[in-house]
């Protein structure tokens, strides 16, 4: 058996990426898609912490059921403008921009992405979108949910709604060249050898969130613009008053971001089959099922919409087939859970801070899930939809989820992007902090949510209160938990200890270059002869739970 | 189940069990999945925590036989959930016959409710036990929800059509009435109580209140004094425009020779823009009725032409049967909501 540290590894060179080329400008203009996912990672990051403010302030809002820290209009603009940041500026773009964005060429060999100057190019539309955004919350906010129902949004809302519009319009375009240089780089950029079936599954997921990048953005593009249209000239798109069909809008508008969750979860479902794999030292139980089970949600993802809209005058029978498709949808991410978790057996895992994550994930993303089922049951969803279940759902996906596993990928992947290692000890300490956190403050939103509780709620009922206490006393713990890596990531940066070329001893071709890498990558372009996640030679390959007959695998 | 910290709300309806049971089931499959998965996980964390520094395990070969059980088993569990909840909500919307109507406009931020009998209630609704009620509800403004959590069930309230939403109360007493859209600025001030009483405490209710006309008596000054009648006939019974009574319910043919069912969001849009769907025979004469009329005008319109049976005005539209229900307008087949 050929020991891990027997890798051969480049001579470490004093030139990286981050110091080859010196000044400000050498940042804003640089091709290099590692420099931009830094570029990435910043504003990214600014960000959360904004959304993160609007999170903070929504749950001291809710502490008392009287509504007596913010009046209302000023709530309302706080829960719409914590969903536009943390959807449209955080969490759309976070694992693909910032780690897809570094790891993908690495992780296929490739000197770097197909097209560099969209790549770059994509950063400054997204730093545009963010601006113009930024400007609509400066010069009043916004009040229409993040979901800017009609009519309300076009004729009733006295609120900044074209600016934001504009700003999440202008973002699309970001998201379309990141997905469009992502497939094309994998189509096209991969090392000899780099066989699709070779590579990592971190790739596989990363090329089905393109997909819907490419084919789902442009339905939000297109139904801001017309609500755009409508608030400015008058003209009757959505407004029954005029001849619209404010229900239109729904469809229009969970079209896109239905597939948006996939979106955000895609990426973070490949980070942890990345996590899984390599602290446990094991190739991925069912590595084809994984794959395409990506495939299977970015295609089906987009067949699901209705589901939000059981409520609606929409047809029974149109509910029927939503209902029917999202729990369709609901069986590739279980063949994932099972993979995962599949795959620890037997192996050797580490407890190292990516993988609590990872663990913490799958534990999260399964309830995560599960109470999806709640909301794809017609029954279920009549008397949950609107209420703090909802709530509760879909911040188990996506923070649960996304986050978890953007934490995890960010932790795993420092040591390469910095060349820097985080304090193992905070790490861990942090992510069970965070863990805690997170549940204490969603969990009771299930129940209150059962209970009646509606969503977006200024002042409520009494009998909500202990709920939202305990939700209240979650977040702050959630909070104090975040702030940990913000400071040791920024510390280690500068005080960190040096990180070799391969600190957590992987095969994957990320790590078979110094850390951090040279501008180019690799000194020279790799030829793969192993298959992702191979710590040990095919031939020493255990067989488990095989149908009678079918032919062992050489 | 009403404990220190209750987890379901009280129950009040006909649906409420069934919803609970469809509820307990999903819990109850989540919780023996999580607990399946993270016990597994836990066991797996600790039997095989790494040992050695450079320990590699072996690797090992996918299953098909593994991947076709679980594929097959949650997709079956699934498909369980699917059918009970699709049963229970065809329930929860098959139109009721015989119900108590009761018309609802939603307005930011309040709820104008009328009964048949001409009773009229602001973020309150009185509704007996035991009796069927039937909500027929439009708003002025933006898209409302009806959510009594007690009753298990919710509507979207949307301009510019009709929606409808029933339930049976079991239990007397006083229940949320919840706005579950997001509607603006006092959009959790638009709460109120669903009060349910006893029949007998009902129509006591009832006698004490009649101070205004029922919508069908109201519909019919309406209809005089917005000149229907020069047109439609004094009672309806037709002229240069369709006849109107005996209409509600019935399948008409337009001038371009598509039928449609004269429900109410038909005959709402036939007011408000009688341009786009002609009734085949007649001319484009018809002026348009849009912003001369409030939507409550517009129910109290409904409910005269509904109580048209063909001996002028009767009382008010009770039981006429209506075979589609709420209502997109240019929908020619039935639809159910």
């Amino acid at each position: 058996m050929k020991p891990i540290e027997s890798f051969e590894l480049p001579s470490p060179s004093k030139v990286n990426y981050l110091n080859a080329v010196y000044g400000l400008k050498s940042w804003l203009l640089t091709k290099d898609h590692k420099r931009i996912a830094l570029l990435y990672l910043g504003s990214i990051t600014f960000f959360f912490f904004i959304g993160g403010i609007y999170a903070l302030m929504i749950r001291l809002e809710l502490l008392t059921p009287q509504g007596d820290f913010l009046a209302s209009t000023t709530y309302n603009k706080v829960f719409t403008q914590h969903g536009i940041i943390m959807i449209f500026f955080f969490l759309i773009p976070s694992i693909p921009a910032t780690l897809g964005n570094f790891l993908i060429p690495m992780m296929i060999g490739a000197k770097d992405l197909a097209f560099p100057r969209i790549n770059l190019l994509s950063w400054y539309i997204y730093l545009l979108g963010g601006l113009v955004t930024i400007y609509s919350l400066l010069a009043g906010g916004v009040d229409t949910g993040w979901t800017f129902y009609t009519p309300f949004s076009t004729t009733f809302s006295n609120s900044y709604v074209v600016a934001t519009g504009l700003g999440i319009f202008i973002n699309g375009f970001s998201s379309i060249l990141t997905g469009l240089n992502f497939i094309v780089t994998i189509h096209t950029m991969r090392a000899p050898g780099m066989t699709w079936f070779r590579m990592p599954l971190f790739i596989w997921s990363h090329y089905a969130t393109s997909l819907i990048m490419i084919l789902g953005t442009p339905v939000i593009a297109i139904t801001v613009l017309l609500l755009a249209f409508e608030r400015l000239s008058g003209v009757g798109i959505f407004n029954p008053a005029m001849g619209g069909d404010p229900v239109l809008f729904q469809h229009m508008f969970w079209f896109y971001s239905h597939p948006a969750v996939y979106i955000m979860v895609l990426p973070g479902m490949g980070v942890i089959s990345e996590l899984i794999a390599n602290f446990s030292r094991k190739n991925i139980f069912g590595y084809s099922f994984v794959a395409f089970s990506s495939l299977a949600i970015a295609v089906f993802g987009f067949l699901v919409w209705g589901h939000h809209m059981f409520v609606t005058p929409q047809s029974v029978y149109a509910g029927m087939i939503f209902s029917f498709l999202s729990f369709a949808v609901a069986i590739p991410s279980a063949i994932k859970v099972f993979n995962w978790t599949a795959t620890l057996y037997k192996s050797s895992i580490s407890y190292d801070t990516p993988m609590l994550y990872a663990l913490g994930f799958i534990g999260l993303f399964t309830i995560g899930g599960m109470t999806g089922l709640f909301l794809a049951s017609l029954a279920t969803d009549v008397h949950l939809s609107d209420t703090y279940f909802v709530v509760a759902h879909f911040h188990y996906i996506m923070v649960g989820g996304a986050l978890m596993a953007y934490m995890g990928g960010l932790h795993y992947w420092w040591p390469k992007m910095t060349g820097r290692l985080y304090p193992e000890g905070w790490g861990r300490f942090s992510a069970l902090v965070i863990f805690v956190g997170f549940n204490l403050t969603f969990l009771p939103q299930f129940i209150a949510g059962y209970i009646g509780m509606p969503r977006r709620y200024h002042a409520y009922p009494p009998e909500f209160q202990v709920f939202n206490v305990l939700s209240t006393a979650g977040a702050s713990i959630l909070g104090f938990g975040m702030l940990i890596p913000a400071i040791y990531f920024v510390w280690s940066m500068r005080y960190g200890r040096h990180a070799e070329a391969n600190p957590w001893h992987l095969p994957g071709l990320e790590w078979r270059t110094q850390s951090p890498p040279p501008t180019e990558n690799f000194e020279t372009t790799p030829i793969v002869t192993w298959d992702a996640y191979e710590f040990a030679p095919p031939e020493e390959t255990e067989v488990v739970g095989k149908f009678r007959g079918e032919v062992e695998r050489a | 189940m009403q404990g220190w910290i209750p987890i379901v709300p009280e129950s009040a309806s006909t649906f409420s069990w069934k919803v609970d049971a469809l509820y307990f089931y999903l819990s109850g499959v989540t919780l023996f999945f999580t607990l399946l998965i993270s016990g597994t996980l836990i066991f797996f964390v600790i039997r095989y925590r790494r040992r050695t520094p450079y320990e590699i395990p072996r690797p090992v070969a996918g299953s098909h036989k593994l991947e076709t059980v679980w594929t097959v088993i949650p997709f079956v569990i699934a498909m369980t959930m699917f059918l009970w909840g699709a049963t229970v909500y065809f329930d929860q919307y098959k139109p009721p016959h015989n119900a108590i109507e009761v018309y609802v406009v939603g307005k930011q931020w309040m709820w104008k409710l009328q009964h048949a009998t001409g009773q009229r209630e602001i973020n309150e609704l009185h509704v007996p036990v035991g009796r069927k009620v039937k909500l027929i509800m439009t708003s002025e403004d933006v898209i409302h929800d009806f959510f009594v959590p007690a009753f298990r069930t919710k509507a979207d309230v949307v301009p510019g059509r009709y929606t409808t939403l029933w339930f049976e109360a079991t239990k007397p007493g006083r229940y949320h009435l919840f706005c579950a859209e997001y509607c603006g600025m006092n959009h959790s001030g638009m709460i109120g109580s669903v009060i349910v009483l006893e029949s007998r405490d009902f129509d006591n209710w009832l006698s004490g209140n009649t101070g205004s006309m029922t919508p069908a008596t109201a519909g019919q000054q309406l209809y005089q004094t917005l000149g229907c009648a020069s047109c439609h006939g004094e009672n309806g019974q037709g002229g240069r425009g369709p006849a109107l009574t005996g209409t509600f319910g019935t399948e008409i043919t337009l001038t371009n020779g598509a039928k449609v069912t004269a429900d109410e969001g038909y005959l709402r849009e036939s007011i408000v823009n009688p341009q786009a769907k002609l009734v085949a025979g007649f001319g484009p004469i018809m002026p348009t009725f849009q912003g001369q009329v409030t939507e409550e005008q517009l129910v109290q319109l409904l409910a005269y032409i509904k109580s048209l049976h063909g001996a002028g005005p009767t009382t008010p539209a009770s039981a006429s049967p209506s075979p589609a229900r709420a209502v997109t307008a240019p929908s020619p087949t039935p639809s159910v909501r």
